[in-house]
């Protein structure tokens, strides 16, 4: 019966930990946090041979402008993020999915230099997750549809 | 002891083979599971719907491990080895010992006496992602069988199993809510095994398929450390003694992607006869 009781208190610490009080964009230091969290991003991106042959070509202070502006918005921290869709930019690069990781995993590092509780890095997270598959599937350039009517006349 | 060397040397090139493709880091810490005690990736009692390792759709990777429960009267050691293909197809190996202690003696098998068997397991994942899927409620789906051979064929039917093979059939569905920390995973498994079949398959007048429940939770404290709960349900076949359900809680650490520590409590009831029977279990898990 042990047992029990500690499977209960585990379901209590698990519950206790969804009560917070401030917003996400708060515990992320708002618009300032975010725009010095990029500064560290960008540094582990370089420094990770993985990530860092797509951004080290790039235009980095653009880049962390359109991501500081891109994470405020989905963090409702009244931002509107005017870039290209990630589909757009990512159009070409073939990008797969263990680079992917390899990106989340430098920005989870910066959050942890930054001091960013566990679960609000984990709500971030959690909105940009599904944009993986915009960013992989524009890995390779989009194929002109193929012509349906064969010369035999079937459709 | 030959067959023992047979199952290292099938291990040590089973490493080999997944060390020389490639080096399989891509997925996120902690998301390739822990191995369970059955082999299959998932959580210390139950498979989930992961495919183990950290091999990405184009890498293939591969994990040992080695586990060790003990409760007042009994000592189970596993090891095994689980290999990822793909993030498609896991492959898995777990040899089972379960030492009886001075249970073996109540039991007329002699003191000491161990329980053996092999566990063969496959595992399809058919839809979904777990991690990244995060904008859909579908959780990641697998399919998976684990086909045991019991070593002990006479002394399990001398107590009453009907057979001392048998395969467990699971469909398994994993969701990590990463809003909230939280992984979820639910198993539904068809199986006969007693006491995971170390005791051998069904009874004597049936031998009959049994669905069981199983359930885990796990919170993530940190990138690298989870705590969770899990719930098993068990057949109860043999006559001669009674079968509970299993629960356990653990904590789960990985310090990175080439090591993994767990440690639970788990509640396991009866066993053996033996009543009340609660085992600490640690696992540690190498990961190429």
């Amino acid at each position: 019966m042990k047992i029990r009781l500690l499977i209960i208190s585990v379901l209590l610490l698990c519950t206790s930990a969804f009560a917070r009080g401030k917003t996400t964009f708060e515990q992320f230091g708002e618009l300032k946090g975010l725009t010095v969290l990029m500064d560290v991003f960008m540094n582990e991106l370089l420094a990770d041979p993985q990530t860092e042959p797509f951004f080290s070509v790039a235009d980095q202070d653009h880049v962390k402008k359109m991501l500081a502006d891109q994470f405020c918005e989905l963090l409702d921290g009244g931002c509107i993020y005017r870039g290209r869709s990630m589909a757009e930019s990512h159009q070409g690069m073939g990008v797969n999915r263990a680079q992917f990781n390899a990106l989340v995993e430098c920005l989870q590092r910066a959050m942890k230099k930054q001091k960013i509780p566990f679960a609000a890095q984990n709500k971030l997270l959690a909105k940009l997750a599904p944009m993986h598959k915009d960013i992989e599937q524009a890995a390779t350039p989009k194929q002109a549809p193929k012509k349906v009517i064969k010369a035999g006349g079937q459709w | 002891m030959s067959k023992l060397r047979t199952t290292l040397s099938t291990a040590a090139s089973l490493m080999l083979l997944a060390s020389n493709c490639t080096h399989a880091s891509g997925k996120l810490l902690l998301t390739g599971g822990v191995n369970s005690v059955e082999g299959a990736s998932g959580g210390g009692l139950t498979p989930w719907a992961t495919i183990g390792s950290y091999a990405t759709d184009d890498e293939i990777g591969a994990n040992a491990f080695y586990t060790q429960a003990s409760s007042q009267q009994f000592s189970l050691r596993t090891f095994g080895v689980v290999v990822g293909l793909h993030d498609r197809v896991e492959l898995s190996y777990a040899k089972q010992s379960l030492d009886t202690g001075s249970a073996g003696s109540t039991l007329g098998l002699g003191r000491g006496f161990t329980f053996d068997q092999d566990i063969y397991g496959i595992k399809v994942k058919l839809i979904g992602d777990a991690v990244l899927d995060q904008d859909s409620a579908l959780p990641q789906i697998s399919i998976g069988l684990l086909h045991k051979r019991n070593a002990d064929s006479v002394t399990v039917q001398s107590i009453g199993a009907h057979s001392a093979r048998g395969t467990d059939l699971y469909v398994a569905a994993t969701k990590l809510w990463l809003e909230y920390s939280v992984l979820v995973n639910l198993t539904l498994r068809a199986s006969k095994a007693n006491q995971l079949g170390l005791l051998g398959f069904g009874d004597a007048t049936s031998n009959h398929y049994r669905s069981q429940l199983e359930a885990s939770a796990a919170y993530l404290l940190r990138r690298d450390l989870a705590i969770g709960a899990e719930f098993r349900m068990k057949p109860n076949n043999l006559r001669f003694a009674r079968e509970d359900d299993w629960a356990d809680v653990f904590v789960a650490y990985t310090p990175n992607k080439h090591f993994s520590l767990t440690l639970a409590y788990v509640g396991l009831g009866d066993v053996a006869t033996v009543k009340n029977q609660n085992a600490w279990y640690l696992s540690a898990n190498a990961g190429f």
